[in-house]
């Protein structure tokens, strides 16, 4: 690759070719600020549209300022990131973005987070000279997320990822001039649109337009409540991210601190979602080796390759995109809504409490958590499984608001019977755990024989779309793996056109998997902060005395206790759901 | 005296435009044969570089250099397109060509197709010229039926077909990359260049994208040869501009005058002066985009760099002809309230500096205004043009920058005196009643339309100036010019 | 919204519209164009179905159709009258005329009279700059339109 020589604030930097200036500038150490651009590296996505304007630099010879994000690098260029001309420009867009957005600081769900907010710090700006009409939306609340697009600055990060990223469509620019915004079809409600509550949006969203729905306050009523019993659960990825929101390095494992933290809460239990992932590999394994044993046995109708349903943005999205598919996917539910059932129906009873008056909480690094613990199916008698679900970043807030020194905590075990869990459950929380984690209870039921391999490296990383075969004793298992809508969307598409040679295919809705789930912490764009995530998991389950589902003891014991065996008649009560078909439009039926 | 030279209107009202055997016996497609047989693809764009075209939609790139770069770019299928999407509001030119001399643009779009090596065109043209687009398509059906479009054409083994595609409404699509956007059904949002569409244009594949009075060249540079072209206009511009004369102006419509001819010429001796014998006080010129001209530059010769060093640009040029009853501060304003209007919205200066440029002239034109508003304006437009992705954020600012550059003390009235010497600005307006004159007939306080004006029958009225709204029915009505404006 | 039901024929129609263009995405704004010219304007329900045939998201063919000024989602009146607001009608008291539309007929820009006869909006140029201030009712063209004239036109489509 060219070579191209440039001077930037007099400095040479020298960078390949269909280098940015922005990058460029970078590597002689000139951090040019930025607003619309977004990129995760090694992940393909990448937002740049120029809009915004606040990266504008001087390209000499050029008659107007140029883009650092969007301009690239020429032999010779002369570019100046700070003189008085783009110190002057840089300050008035951004005057006149402010210009155009509530005042509203004090009170927003991302003060403290926002990337407007920052640079408004960054570039001193003090008063805003041009003041003017505001655009007014209505403000929208669904059962995830919340758009308040008075805030929104036309980054179009979120429309980006709906639409390249998770090819959902359920948001667009609209309108057109001061009136233009980011949207679902004719304004409505996103509940009407496509949405998938993933999340996505709200992870990339630089200001507080896109939120998720805040459910601390009912958790904190329920905690209060001397009535209830109120149990908690945390998903694998929670306890790789939750350290962030406290100054703690990226890949910190906070497992221990988290459920101190949640003790001093003051809920009852602290129980674990790794211990309902353990039960959703029984679930799902056996399910995926019945399948497996019929069709090798020649049944034609088994429908094959088997998906994971344990991501609720995904299970969403197919509902949306291919419903005629939706025999396909495992019917097992996910972990939160095993954990949901087998808390009220099983321990509830065993404390000898009405499940009404048990309060089961989950925390995830999900938004789309939200909404499926909503759903009718998971309800008995208008009781939900789940009663709340909240974000990574609201379990920080509620840590935060009730005076805990969250890194002087010591390190606390979670409660028993529910708390128990594998390393298998652990890696539930990246791109490919789940799959490896049913890979090693399936080879073992399937074989009969001791895994002596437990790490299957080939199914890990963070490429879109990976595949491998797995050696089942002389019979090749081919996996598949995708995560981000887009990319599940293409493994869709190839079994529906019959192209598909996978017989179990995992699926995440966000990048990374439950680590760049749309609850986590905001990791500003830095995928390297994904990465030490998913790290941390590995690093979790690889620690962990046992590393596969099938041997959790309390999981055994819960099956010879209550279940019977996985996939017999209690567990598929409780354990598996069915799914709808929600392509119908808003205004036409067919 | 000032001359009209014909070349992009010489057909126009001449000939029977749905009949191409008019067209071909005023040396109609007869360019197109020459390139074909006699010419190569180089030769013909060394003609036009020779030529000095520049393109007329605005920017003034010189045409020939754009052809060469498409046809410089390896790629298995390139485009040409014709920018028909006309939304400068005053100019009528390009509407004026398709509806006239239809087989121009075809002839001159396939001589550009050859040149490039496109073999597919297509003109984007607005929605709201039906007889145009009826003309277009009537024009392509005779040119296929006589082997002149479509597949092999002239017997030359030479393919290449054409398109129409609509615009729907929206002023930025005249903005190359907007316009390719909204060809591919898109919002027409512009992206930043480079890449530019004839590098990476339609589809992705190279673009070259001229306008339709660009194009209506071509066939006579080809005929008549460049010298000719390049003996007409100055230095730097060549050939003749097409001008839309509107406004206080006694004879509107087009004009085609030499490059370098000047303001006085154009008003006056092509123009027949200023209506009603009123004095000339501006001309806009590049529309909402350009800024306007004043007594004087009367005498400079038009061309595309005069026309930038005076603070406008030849935009596609409408020519709007302003006299002493126009307030430029309102001029401005009304440009203003057109680009915010048609923004696409996607970079903030355009979308939001347009917005606060507007309210900051509204606010003077209602008297509200500060001399710390004009800095403001001054700054704004300065950092809105520095900044905007695309050319209408560019030049967004220009009506605002030049009225307040030509006509600061207009400004400087509106904040300081709270006065519009033109009458135009309402807010700052008070109607009176001339008691000598009032006969108390009652007929303004019986029409006004918010009880605003008081009197007996016979006794002289008061018009109560809190409640007034200036709609000036009150003045209309009155018969006795009893009802004055201070 | 109001939920309008769509004729079964209607349905029909849109589609071979959409087939018409080889339900290829990069046609939308084709598709569109015909859409509105068959029914006039592009509610909700349009769209929903063109989405589905072109394959492209709902809120992308909304996004499109907001884009445009010549797409519209409100129906037009019987006598969709139109002033122009370019420059050479401006400068000639192409504002007052609006005015005096509105004040007449007691509707804004972009409303239709509730007996469905009228609606009114500005464009901006015709191309129609030596007739100024010009006003298009239908396809109808009036020149040099002055305030007291608009009675005149109103009455006209009144009968």
């Amino acid at each position: 690759m060219k070579t191209i020589k440039l001077i930037i604030d007099g400095k040479t930097a020298e960078v390949p070719e269909n280098t940015t200036l922005l990058k460029a500038a970078k590597t002689v150490g000139i951090d040019i600020p930025t607003l619309c651009y977004f990129e995760l590296k090694d992940m393909n996505i990448e937002n740049r549209p120029g809009g915004c304007r606040v990266c504008v630099v001087e390209v000499k010879g050029r008659r107007n300022l140029a883009p650092a994000c969007n301009t690239m690098v020429a032999e010779g260029m002369e570019v100046y990131t700070h003189n008085i001309r783009v110190l002057n420009a840089r300050r008035t867009v951004l005057e006149l973005i402010l210009s155009d957005h509530p005042a509203e600081c004090l009170t927003c769900a991302k003060s403290g987070s926002c990337e407007l907010q920052s640079m408004a710090q960054q570039l001193g700006v003090r008063e805003i000279p041009y003041q003017g009409e505001q655009s007014k939306y209505r403000k929208d609340t669904s059962p995830a997320i919340i758009r308040d697009v008075d805030k929104c600055i036309m980054c179009r990060r979120c429309e980006m990822m709906c639409n390249d990223v998770q090819t959902v469509g359920a948001l667009n620019a609209v309108n057109r001039g001061f009136m233009a915004v980011v949207a679902p079809a004719f304004e409505m409600n996103l509940e009407k649109s496509p949405c998938t509550y993933c999340g996505q949006c709200v992870s990339v969203c630089p200001t507080g337009a896109l939120t998720e729905v805040d459910h601390s306050r009912n958790v904190i009523n329920a905690l209060a409540d001397p009535a209830k019993t109120v149990v908690v659960q945390t998903a694998p990825a929670v306890r790789a991210a939750l350290g962030e929101e406290f100054g703690l390095a990226p890949g910190t494992l906070v497992t221990g601190k988290m459920v101190a933290a949640l003790r001093r809460l003051g809920f009852d239990y602290v129980f674990d979602t790794d211990f309902a992932a353990d039960l959703t590999i029984m679930e799902e394994g056996t399910e995926l080796l019945d399948r497996l044993t019929r069709y090798l046995k020649g049944d034609k109708d088994v429908k094959l390759p088997i998906l994971t349903s344990c991501c609720p943005g995904w299970v969403n999205f197919f509902e949306h995109n291919f419903p005629e598919m939706r025999e396909i996917p495992s019917t097992a539910k996910s972990p939160q809504q095993m954990f949901g059932p087998i808390a009220k129906e099983y321990f509830a009873k065993k404390l000898g409490i009405n499940r009404k008056n048990m309060i089961v909480v989950s925390i995830m690094p999900c938004l789309a958590k939200k909404y499926e613990c909503q759903r009718d199916e998971f309800k008995v008698d208008g009781d939900p499984d789940v009663n709340f679900s909240l974000s990574t970043r609201e379990l920080a807030h509620l840590i935060k608001a009730s005076n805990i020194d969250f890194s002087s905590l010591p390190e606390d075990d979670f409660d028993n019977p529910l708390g128990e869990s594998t390393g298998a459950s652990v890696i539930f929380g990246t791109t490919g755990g789940v799959i490896e984690a049913a890979c090693r209870t399936a080879y073992e039921l399937y074989t009969g024989k001791k895994l002596e391999k437990v790490d299957f490296k080939e199914l890990r990383g963070l490429e879109n779309v990976r595949h491998a075969t797995i050696d089942f004793d002389g019979l090749p298992i081919n996996i598949g793996i995708a995560h981000g809508l887009g990319n599940a969307r293409k493994l869709l598409e190839d079994i529906r056109d019959g192209k598909s040679q996978f017989h179990a295919i995992e699926i995440m809705a966000c990048p990374g998997g439950c680590i760049g789930g749309g609850g986590q912490p905001y990791h500003h764009g830095d995928s390297e902060v994904i990465k030490l995530r998913a790290s941390a998991l590995y690093r979790e389950d690889a620690g962990k005395p046992i590393r596969k589902s099938h041997e959790n003891p309390f999981i055994l014991e819960l099956y010879k206790d209550f279940l019977g065996k996985p996939c017999g008649e209690k567990s598929h009560h409780l354990l598996h759901t069915h799914y709808f078909d929600k392509s119908a439009g808003v205004f036409v039926e067919e | 005296m000032a001359r009209q030279i014909r070349i992009a209107l010489r057909n126009c009202g001449v000939i029977d435009p749905e009949r191409i055997e008019d067209y071909i016996s005023r040396d109609g497609y007869m360019a197109l044969a020459t390139v074909l047989t006699e010419l190569s693809p180089e030769a013909v764009i060394e003609i036009l570089k020779k030529s000095g075209l520049r393109g007329r939609g605005g920017g003034g790139f010189p045409a020939g250099l754009k052809w060469e770069i498409t046809r410089k770019v390896q790629a298995d299928q390139k485009y040409v397109v014709c920018n028909a999407d006309e939304g400068d509001p005053g100019a009528f030119m390009d509407r004026s060509i398709l509806e006239g001399d239809p087989h121009a643009v075809l002839e001159a779009m396939t001589i550009n197709g050859y040149c490039t090596g496109a073999s597919k065109g297509l003109i984007y043209i607005r929605a709201e010229y039906p007889l145009a687009v009826e003309r277009l398509k009537t024009a392509m059906k005779q040119s296929r039926e006589m082997g002149l479009l479509g597949n092999n054409i002239l017997q030359t083994g030479f393919n290449f077909d054409i398109d129409i595609r609509y615009g729907a409404g929206a002023f930025v699509c005249g903005e190359e990359t907007a316009l390719i956007h909204s060809m591919e059904g898109l919002r027409g949002e512009p992206t930043v260049k480079p890449p530019f569409p004839s590098v990476e244009g339609y589809l992705k594949k190279p673009t070259n994208v001229n306008n339709v009075e660009t194009f209506a060249n071509v066939p006579v540079i080809i005929n008549k040869g460049w010298e000719w072209f390049a003996s007409i206009g100055t230095e730097k511009s060549k050939g003749t501009k097409v001008f839309a004369l509107a406004g206080k102006i006694n004879n509107v419509g087009l004009v085609e005058v030499p490059m370098g001819t000047t303001l006085r010429e154009v008003i006056y001796e092509i123009g027949g002066g200023i209506q009603g014998g009123k004095e000339f006080k501006a001309a806009q010129t590049g529309g909402p985009s350009g800024g306007c001209l004043t007594k004087k530059h009367l005498d400079t010769p038009i061309d595309y760099d005069n026309l930038i060093a005076a603070g406008s640009m030849m935009g596609s040029g409408g020519l709007i002809v302003m006299d002493e009853d126009d307030c430029m501060v309102a001029i401005a304003k009304f440009y203003l309230g057109f680009t915010v209007e048609e923004s696409c919205g996607k970079c903030s200066p355009c979308r939001i500096g347009n917005k606060r440029l507007f309210e900051l002239l509204e606010k003077i034109t209602q008297g509200n205004g500060t001399m710390e508003d004009i800095d403001k304006l001054r700054n704004l437009s300065t950092v809105i043009k520095d900044t905007s992705l695309c050319g209408l954020g560019q030049s967004s600012p220009n009506p605002v920058l030049s009225t307040i550059e030509n006509f600061i003390g207009e400004y400087h009235e509106h904040v300081k005196d709270k006065k519009c010497r033109s009458k135009v600005c309402k807010s700052m307006m008070q109607y009176l009643v001339v008691p000598e004159k009032c006969i108390g007939c009652t007929l303004c306080a019986r029409n006004c339309p918010v009880n605003a004006i008081s009197g007996e029958r016979k006794q002289v009225h008061l018009i109560d100036q809190e409640k007034c709204i200036k709609c000036g029915a009150c003045m209309e009505k009155c018969k006795f010019n009893a009802i004055i404006i201070n | 919204m109001a939920k309008i039901k769509l004729s079964e024929k209607k349905i029909q129609e849109l589609k071979d519209v959409c087939k018409a263009f080889n339900n290829e995405k990069g046609e939308l704004i084709n598709v569109l164009h015909k859409a509105q010219s068959l029914f006039g304007y592009l509610p909700a329900e349009l769209q929903e179905i063109i989405a589905k045939e072109l394959n492209v998201s709902v809120a992308h063919v909304y996004g499109v159709v907001t884009f445009y000024s010549f797409f519209t989602m409100q129906p037009k009146g019987i006598h969709p009258v139109s002033i122009c607001l370019g420059t050479a009608c401006y400068v000639r008291g192409a504002e007052k005329v609006l005015e005096e539309f509105k004040r007449q007929l007691k509707i804004q820009v972009g409303e239709t009279t509730p007996d469905g006869k009228f609606s009114l909006s500005c464009l901006r140029c015709v191309g129609a700059c030596g007739l100024a201030p010009v006003v298009l009712v239908g396809e109808k063209v009036y020149g040099r339109v002055a305030p007291d004239g608009v009675a005149d036109i109103i009455a006209e489509y009144n009968t």
